[in-house]
């Protein structure tokens, strides 16, 4: 595939049903009105020359050198500022304009270093472009203009560098900054020919730059330019796939020289990013092609001996065998598999597939258990569909914006650029979180309401918030009437109106003062679309899916579903949990979320696949370590998964992997997990196959290969061969297959092809003959279910309380720049802005306890202890302190415990009760865990395979 | 699995279905045990309360006597 590039307009394009007509160079052309003259030349093929304008930018109208001829206009008009009207005139090209663009050239080049051939952007500078275009050959005014050189060029950001002698102060870069990224990081600071781009920090590194790349993005010359391309110069082939880090699912373009990567592109026609990115998916896809990538299958018999690299054939046979020995020793549901949120939907199919038609039992679980399966369950209950409602871009219409334990800004940045763009315009935002989230005040944005309750109060909060809404008389009727089922909500409401769901009990529970609750509620209750966003925060509890079920019933109950603008939408974690989830999975659901033990469903499967399959649910990943420690549960395969790390109570995680006679990991890395492996099947990163990610809107984008898999073979083709080894006639040639399969047997899949893939770009389910486009937005005559469902809540507040010997309330989250467990993004260049886990800790608490900010701590519960640095913050209310769970050294898991959601098992993370106090050293876990790391992880090489 | 902890994820399901209005608790808390919990961990929690069943809410303890009568696994052993 040759390099391409996607076009520039110039300015953004418009929709909407008004179109204007007007003639350009003689042509008459139809656009949609508000249109600029220049987007309108482009869309009918004439780029009209431009500097500071580009489409992903509002108009700006100072480089001066798009200006246009308009008959009846005096002067000259810049087109990218200039509207279409009808009737409208336009030349683009006369010898007035032409001279006017020359001379505004001249004066550019004037103040811009001829280094051309030597300059990193070579081949790729709209300067040089333009200097082509206006025919530029002379420059009056010399070379000699101020040309910064004497200002050295900032590479303190580790992906690119900032030069000033490049600069020709277009702004696009701050304009990205701000409406694009929204961080407000840059200015122009000085005048005239001083004028220059400034971070108002020391440099890039020191100041509020979140290297989103949206400033490298706009750049038009080698101002701003990746730290690979000057490396490695300029791309020649490129390849549209889609990011593998959170569940916004951006599309990209991978940049390539041969088979090496030069750099990462976001996609204008990415329809979750629109052109945007994050510091993650933008720049920190090193870890792809890094050394400690483990690149041929390995074996042992126990893991205290080394790992001896083998073929392939012979991890299939000996995994195979052993699966097979387990199974005649112990039963057919000794062994079962986890499938991997980070592999693609083929990938996820062929395990579950594998589980059900190969292992002849249900033990099959997905990470989404231990994040967003209280998600699943409660949006199935009240709509009927296990998804968000919502596409991306209807943020766009919301007037009010609940966040509800989410951290956007950290978690899902690309969304967060756009929630932030409708919150800087005019939306309302109401934080429910315990924390003081980036989001609550940031650049033109603060919070109307900071919901700042303690953790495990969140169904009291949602039950109060609907208690005002049903006892001010603020219920959308005709929306309860017309869409839900009004026995329920009855019953509902007459819960809801109970005393105990008033403000001023939750205040007691919660924390939250009872006039903040009442203005919120009125708020979301009249303030226009309503829209519901949320994360973790709202599943990892022991009530996580009543609060799911909560936040559906507040949103029936004011008519805040079905359009654009409003919505219950989980942002989803990592990029493919959505499509796991959907792929089957669970241990009780098919692809669809069809129950095993519906007959009809397994009719079909058991007709396509030529076996018979279990209609009894299987072990989910707790019940599976349960069972592994009381030794009943002896194998387990799982793709891309790192429980050891990220699963809650991590000794009892370790000690079910330590009980079970064969554990296959399938990953990049010799990950905390494959310490207690005894098969290692090396992985393929996004980068080397095919497939497709399901992202949170529940959009299908195509996952394209852009290098052969370093290790032979793609996931899918790992999975085929331990299949076949255990005796599994699976026969595909390329992932499309898989989908064909995954499309006859999933209804609302039904649609999906690749070649419709191809043709649209991405498609969010369901996408079947009622929906052949697919469907944005779900729910929008009537739901899923048929009416919607108002489930009763009440608030059961959790075991794990406080006591006089763990006194603190520990949360977990994450961190803009580090992705889950870290394997990858400790493998980037990202550890500069995270090198380790702190624990945040407020002031009164810390003072108490003689903590200084930077001492190490001990942090103390039932379950385990660890030490990590404090960090004195502000953020945090008293009594409750954080962590992030990026470092396997921190071991945050080894303190949560094993609680869980009453309905789906999903752990608990956000509330474990702990006490924190000064310390000297490391835990005992920590430090034996450091001796004994090493250890499990020694590979015996061949002579030959060590080169 | 321990029967404590089944005892324990058993009351949590009795809990929330304590308070829904359309549905015989008992029936409720039956039918989720049978979509969500393995053979495995049934079979577990009857021999517990087969023992007397200590620790069981009552709605709990209701809805898991209800499925037993129904559920071809009660008759199974333990090990199996």
């Amino acid at each position: 595939m040759s390099l391409s590039r996607e076009k520039d307009f110039g300015t953004p394009l418009r929709t909407g049903s008004t179109m204007v007509t007007l003639s350009i160079d003689g042509v008459q052309t139809r656009v949609p009105a508000g249109t600029s003259v220049m987007a309108a030349a482009a869309k009918m093929g004439t780029q009209i020359p431009k500097l500071c304008a580009t489409d992903t930018l509002e108009a700006f109208g100072s480089c001066r050198l798009c200006l246009v001829e308009i008959e009846g206009r005096r002067g000259t008009p810049a087109s990218c500022t200039t509207p279409v009207e009808d009737g409208m005139v336009v030349r683009t090209q006369t010898k007035r304009v032409a001279d006017l663009r020359r001379g505004v050239m001249e004066l550019y080049i004037s103040d811009h270093p001829l280094d051309c051939l030597t300059c990193s952007a070579n081949g790729d500078c709209e300067l040089q472009d333009m200097a082509g275009v206006v025919g530029l050959r002379d420059v009056r005014y010399g070379q000699d203009g101020e040309q910064h050189r004497t200002i050295a060029a900032d590479d303190s950001n580790p992906y690119f560098t900032f030069d000033s002698s490049k600069c020709i102060v277009c702004s696009r870069c701050v304009r990205a900054c701000e409406d694009v990224q929204g961080t407000f990081a840059l200015t122009i600071d000085g005048r005239g020919l001083g004028s220059l781009v400034a971070t108002g920090g020391p440099d890039f590194l020191g100041s509020e730059c979140v290297s989103c790349g949206a400033c490298v993005q706009a750049c038009p010359t080698a101002t701003l330019n990746e730290k690979s391309i000057i490396e490695m110069g300029a791309p020649t082939r490129s390849i549209d796939t889609t990011c593998a880090y959170c569940g916004v699912g951006c599309g990209f373009r991978a940049e390539m020289q041969g088979d090496k990567v030069v750099r990462m592109v976001p996609s204008k026609a990415g329809k979750a990013n629109e052109g945007h990115s994050c510091v993650k998916g933008r720049f920190a896809w090193g870890y792809a092609t890094h050394k400690d990538r483990i690149t041929k299958p390995m074996v042992r018999a126990k893991i205290t001996d080394p790992w001896r690299e083998v073929t392939w054939d012979e991890a299939f046979a000996h995994a195979a065998s052993e699966f097979r020995r387990i199974q005649g020793a112990y039963g057919v549901d000794s062994i079962g598999a986890i499938t991997s949120s980070r592999c693609t939907n083929e990938e996820t199919f062929l395990v579950q597939k594998l589980v059900r038609a190969g292992f002849g039992n249900n033990n099959v679980d997905t990470c989404a258990r231990v994040c967003h399966s209280p998600t699943g369950y409660g949006l199935k209950t009240t709509f009927g569909t296990s998804a968000g409602t919502q596409d991306f871009k209807s943020v766009a219409l919301s007037d009010v914006i609940l966040v509800i334990g989410a951290n956007p800004t950290d978690a899902h940045p690309v969304f967060a650029s756009r929630m932030k763009k409708r919150l800087r315009k005019s939306a309302k935002l109401i934080v429910i979180d315990p924390r003081r989230i980036d989001l609550f005040r940031t650049a033109h944005i603060e919070a109307d309401h900071h919901l700042a309750l303690k953790p495990g109060t969140n169904v009291a909060i949602i039950n109060a918030l609907a208690h005002v809404i049903i006892t001010e008389g603020l219920v959308n009727e005709a929306f309860v009437r017309e869409r839900c089922d009004l026995g329920d909500f009855e019953s509902w409401a007459r819960f809801i109106a109970r005393d105990e769901n008033a403000p001023e009990a939750v205040e007691k529970v919660s924390g939250v003062a009872t006039s903040e609750i009442r203005a919120a509620a009125r708020l979301f209750a009249t303030g226009g679309n309503g829209a519901i966003y949320y994360g973790l925060g709202v599943t990892e509890h022991s009530q996580g899916s009543t609060m799911v079920m909560g936040m559906a019933n507040l949103a029936m109950a004011t008519g805040n579903l079905g359009r654009a603008g409003v919505g219950v939408n989980p942002l989803r974690g990592q990029n493919n949990v959505q499509g796991a989830c959907d792929m089957g999975s669970f241990p009780h659901e098919f692809s669809g979320y069809r129950h095993v033990s519906d007959d009809a469903t397994r009719d079909m499967f058991e007709g396509l696949w030529g076996v018979s399959l279990s209609p009894e649910p299987g072990l989910r990943i707790p019940n599976m370590l349960d069972e592994a420690v009381e030794g009943r549960f002896k194998g387990l395969y799982i793709q891309g998964e790192d429980i050891a790390q990220s699963d809650p109570d991590t000794q009892h995680v370790t000690r079910g992997l330590r009980n079970m006679e064969c554990v296959i990991v399938q990953d990049l890395f010799l990950n905390e997990t494959a310490k207690y492996a005894h098969v290692f099947f090396p992985g393929s990163s996004f980068l080397e196959k095919d497939g497709t990610f399901t992202n949170a809107e529940r959009r299908i984008s195509r996952v394209r290969k852009a290098m052969a898999p370093q290790a032979g073979l793609a996931d899918w083709e790992t999975t085929l061969g331990f299949a076949k080894a255990l005796g599994c006639v699976f026969s595909y040639a390329h992932p499309s297959q898989i989908m064909d399969e995954i499309a006859a047997l999933t209804p609302t899949f039904a649609g999906v092809s690749y070649a419709k893939l191809d043709e649209l770009g991405s498609i969010q389910w369901p996408c079947n003959d009622s929906a052949p486009q697919g469907t944005p937005i779900m729910h929008v005559e009537r739901f899923v279910r048929g009416k919607g469902k108002f489930m009763i809540t009440d608030f059961v507040p959790t075991d794990e309380r406080t006591t006089q010997r763990f006194p603190l309330i520990l949360t977990t989250g994450r961190i803009l720049s580090q992705y889950n467990v870290g394997v990858q993004t400790q493998r980037t260049a990202n550890t500069i802005w995270h090198d380790e886990d702190v624990l945040e800790i407020h002031a009164f608490d810390a003072e108490n306890r003689g903590i200084r900010d930077g001492d190490l701590v001990a942090i103390q519960s039932r379950s385990g202890e660890v030490a990590l640095h404090a960090r004195i913050s502000e953020r945090m209310q008293p009594g409750v302190v954080y962590t992030t769970f990026h470092h396997a050294k921190s071991g945050a898991n080894v303190i949560t415990t094993d609680y869980s959601d009453w309905a789906t098992n999903c752990p608990e993370y956000k509330v474990t009760a702990v006490q924190v106090q000064r310390t000297n050293r490391w835990s005992d876990w920590q430090e034996e865990d450091r001796a004994s790391g090493d250890l499990l992880r020694i590979i015996e090489r061949k002579a030959d395979a060590a080169e | 699995m321990s029967a404590v902890k089944l005892v324990r994820m058993a009351n949590q399901i009795a809990i929330f279905f304590r308070t829904q209005p359309d549905e015989a608790g008992a029936t409720a808390v039956a039918d989720h045990i049978k979509s969500f919990w393995n053979p495995v961990m049934r079979r577990e929690i009857y021999a517990h309360l087969r023992a007397g069943g200590e620790g069981l809410e009552p709605l709990a303890r209701a809805g898991l006597e209800a499925l037993m009568a129904r559920d071809p696994v009660a008759h199974e052993s333990v090990t199996k």
